[in-house]
């Protein structure tokens, strides 16, 4: 397994690097989120503390994470809200596709949630015989063309305006069109009617809020807030990691989460659900259940040294500042995922040995740790991983290659003798390339090796 | 219902925090030179407001007219009703939706238009025909000029987003001046009795999911309009 | 550096020297053991540090003229070592090293070294001396003093070449784009030469270059600053 998932990863990789439009295209994309961002974070009085805070809150949650889902929980079935605790992925699908049965549904309408795609809902529901569909545009967009989000935020940023239109003309059979409201008129048309119909609306949570019992969904769209009006049955989906403790919380966490993912001072609608409709109120689902989500974030979660990942809110601003990210693309990760966080913790949730290749395919130039703004030590645990992989299984050939060079370290002066001698081969190297072994063929593929010098620093030390 | 599932989960989360996490400021503060003493509030690090009501209320129209938010400060009811009047003629508004509301009821009779109100019309799909929600909200927020409004303050959940405008009256003693003082509002306001939604809206329904490229109008309303009214009501 | 760039070690010394310090070299290091240990061969970089941690025992402030290197023994040695006997060494190790212009510029207080560079330059910032140890003031402080150069600054002056140790031979695909990005944003600036604290940025970023013909030199900060 572990060949097929690296080797997929490096093959894709390869194809995407090589695209220079696919280069250009993600630059541009980001472009006007960075400027953005960079502006809104000049306006925080401190931005450094505001994210040391946000982490502080987070380890506080997290560490005492069995007592605030406590909280959580009894808050939100005081008020009627139905609970669910799944242990893994097939039990969470279980349960919702049973729910469906029960309510008779047809159409299920959804705002974007990750976690659902981390537990393949949508092809569960559809092999039951329910209609899924995708509200929020970016996913609408990638669900017709059968794809993955390509992003954690923005799930379309790979696609131009030309291949969306050509997408709803051939999928919806609208006009052409090269105006990118034209289009999202077109998606709000199409989906307006899907609102009115669906029996079923499932969304994600942004937080959980231990104090009041309450789920935060942050969105633009508005979909988010039609998906849990309108249709009779809410179904929030929700790993257990995104308990925060008290509702003033949020103060902090909104304008930093939407600052750090999209560059805005926060994001159009922040809304708060603590229950379905109550006996007062004019509207909203007669049920709402919340399905909380183990799915291995429990064995990150024992992992003391990289618990922080957990700190994540999903805001994307490490993918966006990753060069790995934005010269292979989102789809090479295979992963739900993507980018530094995902290559951080899929092996902890789908195995090290099939995903340690992610924490490999880094430079670990830390910028990701660096805009964090939960400060996860990002980078730093791509080295964990590695570590954790070798103690588990190294690779014999690199072992007998590290413990050469180790070994060779303890003399120097053999060393200096040896490039000495091998010094006038260097120019000649190219020429026997085929019968090299593997990584200096990788450094050869693109770069001309340095020179070796006619005399080393040694050698000059020695004549003074 | 699943109490076993339930126990298991809890069981592994009990025996996985049993050793605490590095701190944030230990665990990377040997890699990061950022090592910040943390202040007891978010207010201190968040964007600043001014502390005067006039520097407040001018920070709101500035954020207001960067989000597109169309902001209206008119010093009575008849103002209001003179400006609702006008957006009635040049948007040909023909059905409204609303709710009861001291505050709102002058103003909505005065369109003379056919009226949903939410608290006659529980089916909330009926909306869709209105070209305009009229509501009332919890407060407003300078800092970010947002709209803080629950299902209890403003008519349920669909009236303030199905329909393609989305009219917000509010008085000036309703004007807050940040996000910490919002919540704060919303824990005490409603104690233990929450109502079950309540949304903080930033500007008009917007997206960028087409090469990032601004479109407003998404799903939610394209219009979000904020009267103002500078005498309590 | 000792193999491939002697001449960054020897501009470093003829500094030292100029500003009136004496320099030892410990023949007996030839590497930090940072390959090893980015690659997750723990144990093998340990039997490298070990000997790094014998013969730079003392008291000395310790400089390396690469920020990644340095890095290695200021932050991850004390990783590499925490719970273990060495594990207090380690930290005084860490304590009493410093990257060449930072300890230039914040233990010395020397920015002006009377060098004179004339030419147009464009400065990379190693990753790791950028943001392990956060340092991005002090070479440009440093290059602003040297007569007659220019100084540049590139597009996205902060984002990686792509280097990465062993992550450039694992997965060069990757990598050679990233230095392509950053060799094109230095190109860009119309600089004759490209220089950077860390060695290892500018053999991937010059080998990038020969290879597509390009005329930009790549050049250590510490070659800068020691010609006259
Ligand atoms: S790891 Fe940090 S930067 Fe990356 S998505 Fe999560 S919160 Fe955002």
């Amino acid at each position: 397994m572990s060949f097929t998932f690296a080797s997929k990863f490096k093959i894709q990789a390869t194809k995407v690097t090589a695209d220079l439009d696919h280069r250009a295209k993600i630059r541009a994309a980001l472009k006007s989120y960075e400027t953005a961002r960079d502006e809104r974070k000049a306006q925080y009085q401190d931005w450094q503390a505001a994210r040391h805070g946000a982490a502080s809150i987070k380890w506080e949650s997290l560490n005492h994470l069995d007592a605030y889902l406590v909280d959580f929980v009894t808050k939100l079935s005081a008020r009627g809200t139905k609970v669910f605790w799944a242990g893994n992925a097939q039990e969470a699908r279980d349960y919702i596709v049973a729910l469906a049965k029960e309510k008779r549904a047809h159409t299920i309408i959804k705002s974007k949630t990750m976690t659902s795609e981390e537990i393949h809902l949508n092809e569960a529901l559809r092999q039951a015989g329910y209609e899924v569909v995708e509200s929020d545009l970016g996913e609408f967009i990638v669900q017709l063309r059968g794809e993955a989000p390509y992003h954690l935020v923005f799930p379309a940023m790979h696609l131009t305006r030309h291949e969306i239109s050509d997408l709803f003309h051939e999928k919806l059979h609208s006009a052409p069109s090269e105006h990118p409201e034209e289009l999202t008129m077109i998606a709000r048309k199409e989906l307006r009617f899907k609102y009115i119909q669906a029996d079923i609306g499932i969304s994600g949570a942004n937080f959980g809020i231990a104090e009041t019992g309450m789920i935060s969904i942050t969105e633009n769209e508005g979909n988010g807030r039609l998906t849990t009006a309108l249709p009779k049955v809410h179904v929030a989906l929700m790993g257990i990691e995104k308990v925060i403790p008290r509702l003033s919380d949020l103060a902090l966490f909104l304008p930093l989460l939407a600052t750090a993912g999209t560059g805005q001072q926060i994001t159009c609608y922040n809304s708060l659900i603590g229950g379905p409709r109550q006996s007062d109120e004019p509207d909203g689902p007669d049920e709402f259940h919340l399905v909380l989500l183990d799915n291995n974030r429990t064995q990150l979660l024992a992992d003391a040294e990289q618990r922080d990942a957990l700190h994540c809110i999903r805001c994307g601003a490490c993918l966006n500042a990753c060069p790995i990210f934005r010269n292979v693309g989102g789809h090479t990760y295979g992963t739900t995922y993507q980018g530094p966080i995902g290559s951080v913790i899929t092996p902890h949730l789908r195995g090290l040995m099939d995903w340690k290749h992610l924490s490999y395919a880094s430079s670990l130039c830390g910028a990701c740790t660096e805009v964090c703004p939960v400060k996860i030590n990002l980078h730093h645990h791509l080295l964990h991983n590695r570590r954790n992989a070798v103690a588990s299984r190294p690779d014999p050939s690199e072992r007998a290659a590290f413990r050469l060079f180790a070994f060779l370290t303890r003399y120097p002066g053999l060393v200096n003798r040896l490039a000495r001698i091998s010094r006038p081969l260097v120019p000649f190297v190219r020429v026997v390339k085929p019968i090299l072994p593997a990584p200096i063929k990788g450094w050869l593929s693109s770069r001309d090796l340095p020179k070796i010098a006619r005399e080393s620093f040694r050698d000059y030390w020695k004549k003074r | 219902m699943n109490e076993g599932k339930r126990e298991a989960i809890l069981g592994r989360i009990r025996e996985a925090v049993r050793v605490a996490a590095p701190r944030p400021h230990e665990g990377s503060g040997r890699y990061d030179s950022n090592a910040i003493e943390v202040p007891q509030t978010s207010r201190e690090w968040l964007p600043s407001v001014p502390l005067d009501a006039e520097g407040r209320l001018n920070l709101f129209r500035e954020k207001c007219s960067q989000l597109r938010t169309e902001f209206r400060f008119l010093s009575g009811q008849e103002g209001a009703a003179a400006a609702l009047a006008d957006l009635r003629n040049k948007q040909k508004w023909t059905v409204l939706g609303s709710h009861h509301h001291p505050m709102l009821d002058p103003l909505v009779q005065s369109l003379g238009l056919e009226t949903l109100y939410v608290e006659q019309h529980p089916q909330s799909k009926s909306l869709e025909r209105c070209s305009v929600g009229i509501t009332a909200c919890d407060a407003l927020i300078a800092q970010t000029g947002s709209i803080l409004l629950t299902a209890r303050s403003a008519g349920g959940r669909a009236l303030s987003v199905l329909p393609p405008h989305h009219v917000v009256v509010a008085s000036v003693d309703q004007l807050l001046p940040d996000l910490p003082a919002a919540f704060e509002l919303l824990y005490e306001k409603y104690g233990d009795n929450y109502p079950s939604f309540a949304t903080l809206i930033t500007g008009p329904s917007r997206t960028g999911d087409i090469e990032r490229i601004l479109v407003l109008g998404a799903h939610g309303p394209r219009d979000l309009t904020i009267i103002l009214l500078g005498t309590n009501a | 550096m000792d193999q491939l760039f002697p001449s960054v070690g020897i501009s470093v010394v003829r500094i030292f020297e100029k500003l009136g310090h004496t320099v030892d070299f410990k023949e007996s290091i030839l590497c930090c053991g940072q390959p090893a240990f980015n690659a997750g061969f723990w144990d093998e970089s340990r039997d490298i540090a070990v000997r790094v941690l014998q013969s730079l025992s003392g008291e000395g402030p310790v400089v390396v003229p690469s920020g990644s290197c340095t890095a290695m023994v200021k932050n991850f040695y004390p990783e590499l070592f925490r719970a273990r006997s060495e594990a207090a060494v380690a930290e005084q190790l860490s304590r009493r090293t410093f990257e060449f212009s930072s300890f230039l510029v914040d233990q010395l207080g020397v920015t002006d070294l009377g060098s004179r560079f004339p030419a147009r330059v464009t400065f990379h910032d190693g990753c790791h001396g950028l943001r392990e140890l956060q340092i991005k003031r002090q070479p440009r402080l440093l290059l602003e003093r040297v007569k007659d150069l220019t100084l540049v600054e590139m597009e996205d002056q902060t984002s990686c070449c792509g280097f990465g140790g062993t992550f450039a031979v694992k997965f060069p695909m990757i990598s050679t784009a990233m230095g392509e990005t950053k060799s094109a944003s230095a190109l860009s600036t119309e600089a004759e030469y490209l220089v950077s604290n860390d060695s290892s940025c500018l053999m991937h970023l010059q080998g990038l270059l020969n290879r597509q013909n390009k005329k930009l030199k790549t050049v250590h900060l510490a070659e800068v600053l020691a010609s006259y």
